[in-house]
């Protein structure tokens, strides 16, 4: 049931079945709601660990069933019986919004965060041109390979011990300390390999609080794994918002103001994903350069899983809008997509750029981006072959989309990243990171910046990582921040402990400090001038022991986010009959500063452009009008597959940023935050010449189909 | 009831539920967890180990359907220390991030090849239709199985 | 995720099978390759408390010709159904729908006979069965029957097949050197089709449809059109003539029946059967 009251709950068939240690309810369980964690959401609104009194969406926990054994848990939920009220269902968020029904009364409405800015009636009397355009950038599913999954065990001494598959432990570990009230030191959570998270994996889930409260009642160790069905509607969803856009300009190319309202859903229970629409307003004019740009944003409350912050996190929402703005703008006026986006876009010489929105960008040449992408895509001679096939006019039609975008990178208040570095008499080193990687490859890249201060090989650094015992702070891995953060404090870190190591090896060779240099070849100490007297790492760290040995503990600080930018250009093919679209060629250029590591980035953006592509073509997560999912196994949502994806094009572009020593931004997120509009576009081009302006994502082959119908039999009744 | 099958070279006999599935025999029952589950309707190919040395998805077997099969998982492709050419080229190729697919799309990848010892890039991909993957795009997936191909023995098991 | 429990029979010959299924009646289902029917135990939409696994009857597996037909044990699985070098000589229609089947591992596992018995009409081969004319042979406690193909799928889900019986060999014509052709739209490689068309021509033309209707059917409207001399897009404006075809997450009915008509011209035109 997406909403109803729970009027009785009979758990007592369950508790005769084989294996049963014990059911519990919320009635059973003496915990708090979990705080939104998000600023301006209202108490009322904070989401019980339990279902109390009412379930808010299909998912919702009701009862944790307790089993000594895996295969009789299944059996023995089956015999727990809850007898439900239904209550009026709202899952369009159009519908939420004018609040007909309420899924909190007492908060008397279901807007959960409010960004509303009225629009200037004035706003557009300059313009010659205008268009409008309602926009979906529909619900998705994050899909990590691994579903959620956790363990918890109480030592005797009261301390709290959690496996949690989580993208931040050491948040967890804060939360469940708040929760049970126990001292930070009282709680250790440890992120063994973690099967991917995309965002959807950063802060503890109530189940995750469920697992650690019956340890606690048990006096026993107890674990949870979900199963792929329960993850879909119980691990939060992506996006999730209605865009209307309005753009408005010259007829010479020229774009002079854009409005962009959005309705965020957030789900049932509101948390980060209420957010997000702040970061979709202040990255709303992407890479141009618009002199009036104007943004409204609010999210609502619906009866389905909540919203989180998947993988671009509000910034993907804002660049498919002002890319499908751009692409209408220029239909509107006959001009090429690209021209039009070179004529408007801000050009490199104007950094540090700061938006009609507020944000300053740091360092940018989106004309450079676009020009590769072009380039390297042969942008003129798709047009030509799009002009043959036009001519011809056979079924299969091509279709060239291309986008420019610009993200937001590290963009917490907190910016900095937790590092201890220290060489041991082994001669050895050790990272301690407060990252938490699940596949970015923190290990390899950490060693390596490590390495290139400290002058010890690869191969003799260890990275200790996802342990809140072993590491003392963290802010984990999301938002595209862990190098620009996390391997910045070890790159610092690694160059404050080879000074101190240089103080006591100049010591050691009773040498004046600043005459000691290290030979990062050779991994030894020595006077400048005579590298055969040297001391080694080994040599200086042993000497180091009884001095507390040779450690560095630090957080960085960067001055603030990074944007990085880049174009994409897409290739599809339509088949005008069916409607089916194929996605062909993919160009990227994703510009996020110094490279640190070429195959670790890579690997970055392949995944993200895929993710990208997916929201595009094929994935969307649907409900029916009671709220029930209807897209909750990987067999009816379409999680993309590799026959659904060339092989990418890879083009290179690195403006190192001057927020940080390694010029590094963030590249995560790029990819699926460029991918989408140029593919969604690509499918729009790629039937423009049949009178098609706009197709909403998933670009499906129905949707095609209809678009095309109802664009011909407009045509025909002119 | 009795269960016996010989996994990854070694016999092993255990007395199970008939409705255990393979998947839980040969991680819960068995104890090699390198294979991994990532869905309940047999799409993701997580769970693909090999029965008699063909790709089979393990969650959509019975473990007493498998009585006296030679099964291989993930644990029983490398020599020792000598990985398997298929894991090299994986490796080599980055072909995988956070590591959950991995041991389900190697051992799909090992069984397409002994089928297309020399595939295209369209038919590596349509051989791993089965198998799907959130982090890597399947791009460097598809190069190091393209890699292996060239291999000697990266078919071998 | 965990099927519910069950008892577990292994049948040592197809007369055990039989016995068994008697014996237990409707709470007994079998076990071949198991890829229609664990799916929905382990989703506990089906929970048959005695499972007969007739898995390991290798006698049932086989590509055999015979005259002027090709006979198909039941259990021979999708993968020896793709390569079997007598069907590419004979039916190759039925070798090609084979490999299109779900993906490679399922193809390992699933059974062509599992696969008509569980008579879903989203399933390809059932389509290519009604396509060639297929004849099916089933053994029950009352001994051996045959049936058509075009008789045996009479319900959504529900088949010809009595809970007493083992289907264990299908006959289809010999179609060599006649055009055909199999069109799958789906959305991913591994997906069910959203519609499918199984059409061969030749001396004895047929179509059969996938995930046009609750049961898999023959495209008889198009059949009769081919037969009064109607060119290949003419004869696939027929195509939903009617049908009923179902709605569901990636179409309408009517989406499908334009689909169809995509699909049944361009059928017909690789299998050059106007």
């Amino acid at each position: 049931m997406a909403h109803a009251r729970i009027v009785a709950l009979d758990a007592g068939g369950a508790l005769d079945r084989p294996g049963v240690v014990a059911v519990y309810t919320a009635a059973d369980l003496d915990l708090p709601p979990v705080p939104a964690g998000m600023p301006g959401i209202p108490e009322s609104m904070f989401r019980p660990v339990l279902a109390q009194d009412v379930v808010r969406f299909v998912g919702e926990p009701v009862a944790v069933v307790l089993t000594e054994e895996r295969y009789q848990g299944e059996d023995a939920a089956e015999a727990v019986f809850v007898d439900y009220e239904p209550l009026p269902t709202v899952v369009d968020p159009e519908t939420a919004l004018a609040g007909g029904t309420l899924l909190f009364p007492d908060h008397g409405t279901n807007v959960a965060t409010d960004f509303r800015e009225p629009l200037d009636e004035h706003f557009f009397d300059d313009c010659e041109v205008v268009v409008r355009q309602r926009v979906i950038n529909q619900r998705v599913a994050p899909c990590p390979l691994e579903v959620r999954s956790g363990m918890a065990s109480w030592g005797a001494d009261g301390r709290l011990t959690q496996w949690l598959s989580t993208q931040a432990p050491h948040s967890a570990k804060d939360a469940l300390a708040g929760l049970f009230a126990l001292a930070a030191d009282q709680v250790r959570v440890i992120a063994p390999d973690v099967g991917g998270g995309f965002g959807a994996k950063i802060g503890p889930y109530p189940e995750d609080l469920v697992v650690a409260w019956s340890a606690r009642a048990q006096g026993r160790p107890v674990r949870w794994t979900e199963t792929r069905s329960e993850s879909m509607l119980g691990l939060v969803h992506g996006r999730g918002q209605i865009q209307d856009i309005a753009i408005g300009g010259n007829r010479d190319g020229q774009v002079l103001a854009y409005r962009i309202d959005v309705l965020q859903d957030a789900g049932a229970y509101p948390a980060v994903g209420a957010y997000l629409p702040m970061l979709t307003k202040l990255m709303a004019p992407g890479t141009y350069a618009i002199p009036k740009v104007s943004a409204s944003a609010c999210a609502v409350v619906t009866n389905t899983t909540s919203i989180g912050a998947y993988r671009g996190a509000g910034r993907p929402e804002a660049t498919a809008a002002i890319e499908r703005a751009m692409d209408l703008f220029a239909a509107e006026i006959g001009a090429d997509p690209a021209q039009v986006r070179r004529q408007n876009l801000v050009s490199k010489d104007f950094f540090p750029y700061t938006t009609a929105t507020g944000f300053t960008y740091d360092i940018g040449d989106y004309m450079g981006a676009l020009d590769l992408a072009l380039e390297a895509s042969d942008y003129a001679g798709l047009r030509a072959e799009q002009a043959r096939r036009r001519a011809e006019g056979g079924p299969c039609q091509m279709g060239i989309g291309v986008s420019t975008y610009v993200e937001i990178t590290n963009g917490l208040p907190d910016a900095g990243e937790f590092a201890v570095v220290e060489v041991l008499p082994t001669g050895t080193a050790r990272v301690y990171t407060g990252s938490s990687p699940h596949g970015q490859g923190h290990v390899t890249a950490w060693s390596m910046l490590a390495s290139e201060q400290l002058g010890i090989p690869m191969e003799d650094i260890e990275v200790v990582a996802n342990d809140t015992d072993l590491v003392a702070s963290g802010g984990g891995t999301m938002g595209s921040r862990s190098l620009q953060a996390g391997g910045l404090a070890v790159h610092e870190a690694s160059m404050t402990l080879v000074d101190e190591a240089r103080q006591l090896a100049a010591e050691l060779l009773e040498a004046n400090p600043d005459d000691v240099v290290l030979d990062k070849i050779e991994g030894r100490f020595h006077v400048a001038g005579t590298p055969a007297v040297a001391r080694s790492w080994a040599e200086v760290a042993s000497a180091a022991e009884e001095r507390g040995g040779l450690r560095v503990e630090h957080k960085s600080s960067p001055s603030g986010p990074t944007f990085p930018f880049g174009a994409h250009v897409a290739v599809v093919e339509v088949d005008t009959e069916t409607g089916q679209a194929r996605l062909r060629r993919l160009v990227a250029v994703d510009d996020a500063g110094t490279i640190l590591n070429p195959l670790l980035a890579e690997g970055q953006r392949h995944g993200g452009l895929a993710q990208g592509v997916a929201q595009a073509l094929l994935e969307e997560v649907r409900y029916d009008a009671d709220g029930n999912p209807v897209t909750s196994n990987l067999a009816d949502y379409a999680m993309i597959s590799a026959t659904e994806l060339p092989s990418f094009e890879l083009v290179s572009m690195a403006t190192p940023t001057p927020v940080n020593a390694l010029g590094a931004k963030g590249i995560g997120e790029s990819g699926t935050i460029g991918s989408t509009p140029a593919v969604q576009s690509a499918v729009v081009d790629a039937v423009a010449h049949l009178g098609v302006r706009h197709i909403d994502m998933p670009a499906s082959p129905q949707r095609v189909w209809q678009v095309l119908q109802d664009s011909a039999s407009h045509k025909g009744s002119e | 009831m009795n269960v016996s099958m010989h996994v990854n070279g070694e016999r092993r006999e255990y007395d199970v539920e008939p409705r255990t599935l393979l998947v839980h025999y040969l991680r819960d029952v068995v104890g090699l967890t390198g294979t991994n589950i990532g869905c309940d309707t047999s799409s993701c190919g997580a769970c693909t180990v090999l029965v008699g040395g063909e790709s089979v998805k393990s969650c959509t077997m019975l473990a007493v359907q498998a009585d006296g099969c030679q099964i291989t998982t993930i644990e029983g492709l490398a020599d020792g220390d000598q990985m398997h050419p298929m894991q090299e080229a994986f490796r080599e190729h980055h072909g995988l991030q956070c590591g959950y697919c991995t041991p389900g799309m190697v051992m799909a990848a090992v069984s397409l090849l002994v089928e297309h010892p020399d595939p295209t890039e369209t038919e590596v991909r349509e051989g791993l239709e089965g198998n799907l993957c959130r982090c890597t795009g399947y791009h460097n997936i598809v190069k190091a199985v393209l890699a292996a191909a060239q291999t000697p023995l990266a078919s071998a098991v | 995720m965990i099927p519910a429990a069950f008892d577990y029979r292994r049948a040592q010959s197809v007369d055990e099978a039989v016995g068994l299924l008697t014996e237990h009646g409707e709470d007994a289902k079998l076990l071949a390759g198991g890829h229609s029917l664990l799916p929905l135990m382990k989703l506990r939409l089906a929970a048959p408390s005695v499972l007969v696994d007739i898995g390991r009857l290798s006698d049932l597996s086989y590509v055999r010709a015979n005259g002027d037909t090709v006979a198909i044990g039941a259990l021979t699985r999708h993968r020896d159904l793709e390569i079997s070098s007598v069907l590419h000589e004979h039916v190759p229609l039925l070798a090609h729908v084979a490999g299109q089947v779900g993906d490679p591992q399922v193809r390992h596992r699933g059974t062509i006979g599992g696969s008509l018995a569980h008579g879903d009409p989203a399933s390809d081969l059932p389509a290519a069965c009604l396509a060639l004319g297929a004849t099916f042979t089933m053994v029950g406690p009352q001994g051996e029957r045959e049936i058509e193909a075009a008789d045996f799928f009479q319900g959504f889900l529900e088949t010809a097949l009595g809970p007493d019986e083992v289907l264990t060999e299908i006959r289809v014509p010999k179609a060599d050197g006649a055009g055909w052709s199999f069109q799958k739209f789906n959305r991913r490689a591994q997906d069910w089709a959203i519609v499918g068309v199984a059409a061969v021509a030749g001396s004895r033309p047929g179509i059969g449809l996938v995930n046009m209707g609750s049961v898999p059917l023959r495209a008889t409207a198009v059949e009769a059109a081919l037969a009064a001399g109607a060119s290949a897009s003419e004869a696939a404006a027929h195509a939903a003539d009617g049908l009923d075809p179902p709605e569901d997450l990636n179409a309408s009915p009517e989406y499908r029946r334009h689909l169809v008509r995509v699909l049944v011209r361009r059928a017909l035109e690789e299998a050059g059967a106007a």
